[in-house]
């Protein structure tokens, strides 16, 4: 995966309001490991419905953090899901595990 | 314009919170993470456009649009594409925004919003136009199902074999038809026949050279024979 994680999209939206920016920020930090986490344990148990329903959600912070590829990866894995084909799992953990990591850097 | 945003995803509402504020004209008077909350909401206040999720738990944004008597305009925004065709089926729906949404492409669902109020209002001084809003649609069969398609939003029609290729501003349709029956539905002043397996619609082109225009980003070949009707159409220098 070459691809990496970015603020562009936040920049652009903020208009250049430090406050929106931390705002959203913080929101995303609140809200993607609860995601995640949800996933994670929907994909454990094998409901890839409720899964596939939590990488819906994910995708919208891949596509804001700058991931083109990576967002492709999600729609097609959530599409998988719904086919009960996972077979992308691998690709889109590297996605969320390298936004984590940048989450945790910012 | 009073506009409330309801949306399970608390990033969402903030990103369309923001959108919102920098457009003089909109008001985001509460903002809802279920349709449900919004419901209860809209019983007492009324508001003159949503900014609506589709994909929330329990109570998805259609089943909300559904229950409402009296639909204010609404702009959906999902990160689904796939709806897209049932959005078109609620005359109340204004625009269709895909996540993540830029400032750009929100400035054009509000300037859609807009539009619509302005020829909502001008409806009951329709005559004035001669053109309705019924005259201004056309319905195609797709699966099953007749999708409706604003006339003026068409930029190309393609033959393909059996089928047609309807390309509008935001969206592609194949539909099992001809050139020469959707022809017949299309008013004269706005679309013409350039190529035996084209029709474009005039207003929408960008540059002509030599036997080709350019509409948005699609090269179409124009006819020799059909060449003096297109230059007869422009307003040239």
């Amino acid at each position: 995966m070459t691809e990496t994680p970015n603020l562009k999209y936040i920049k652009d939206l903020a208009a250049g309001s430090e406050d929106f920016e931390k705002k959203l920020i913080s929101i995303i930090k609140r809200e993607f490991p609860e995601e995640k986490k949800e996933f994670l344990a929907n994909y454990n148990s094998k409901v890839f419905t409720k899964a596939a329903e939590n990488v819906h959600k994910l995708k919208h912070k891949i596509g804001m953090l700058g991931f083109e590829r990576g967002y492709q990866v999600a729609i097609d894995f959530e599409e998988g899901l719904k086919e009960d084909n996972p077979v992308l799992f691998k690709e889109f953990i590297l996605i969320l595990e390298a936004i984590e990591k940048f989450l945790k850097g910012i | 314009m009073n506009c409330i945003i309801i949306d399970d995803e608390e990033t969402s509402r903030a990103i369309i919170q923001q959108l919102c504020s920098q457009v003089d004209q909109l008001d985001v008077i509460n903002e809802f993470p279920n349709a449900i909350q919004a419901m209860k909401f809209l019983n007492t206040n009324s508001v003159d456009l949503i900014f609506l999720d589709i994909h929330m738990p329990d109570f998805t944004g259609f089943d909300f649009i559904q229950t409402l008597k009296n639909p204010p305009k609404i702009v959906l925004i999902t990160s689904d594409k796939n709806f897209a065709l049932e959005a078109f089926e609620y005359d109340c729906i204004v625009d269709y925004l895909v996540k993540p949404i830029t400032l750009p492409r929100f400035l054009k669902a509000i300037q859609k919003a807009e539009s619509k109020e302005t020829s909502v209002s001008t409806n009951s001084t329709e005559s004035v136009s001669g053109i309705s809003s019924e005259e201004n649609d056309l319905y195609v069969n797709i699966d099953r199902r007749l999708i409706k398609i604003d006339i003026p939003t068409i930029n190309i029609i393609e033959a393909k074999g059996d089928y047609i290729l309807i390309k509008t501003e935001n969206q592609n349709y194949t539909v099992h038809s001809t050139l020469k029956k959707i022809e017949e539905k299309l008013p004269d002043d706005l679309f013409l026949k350039v190529h035996r397996s084209y029709i474009i619609n005039t207003k929408k082109i960008i540059d002509i050279e030599d036997n080709s225009v350019l509409i948005k980003k699609d090269v179409i070949p124009v006819s020799r024979s059909n060449r003096p009707e297109l230059m007869k159409r422009l307003n040239l220098l």
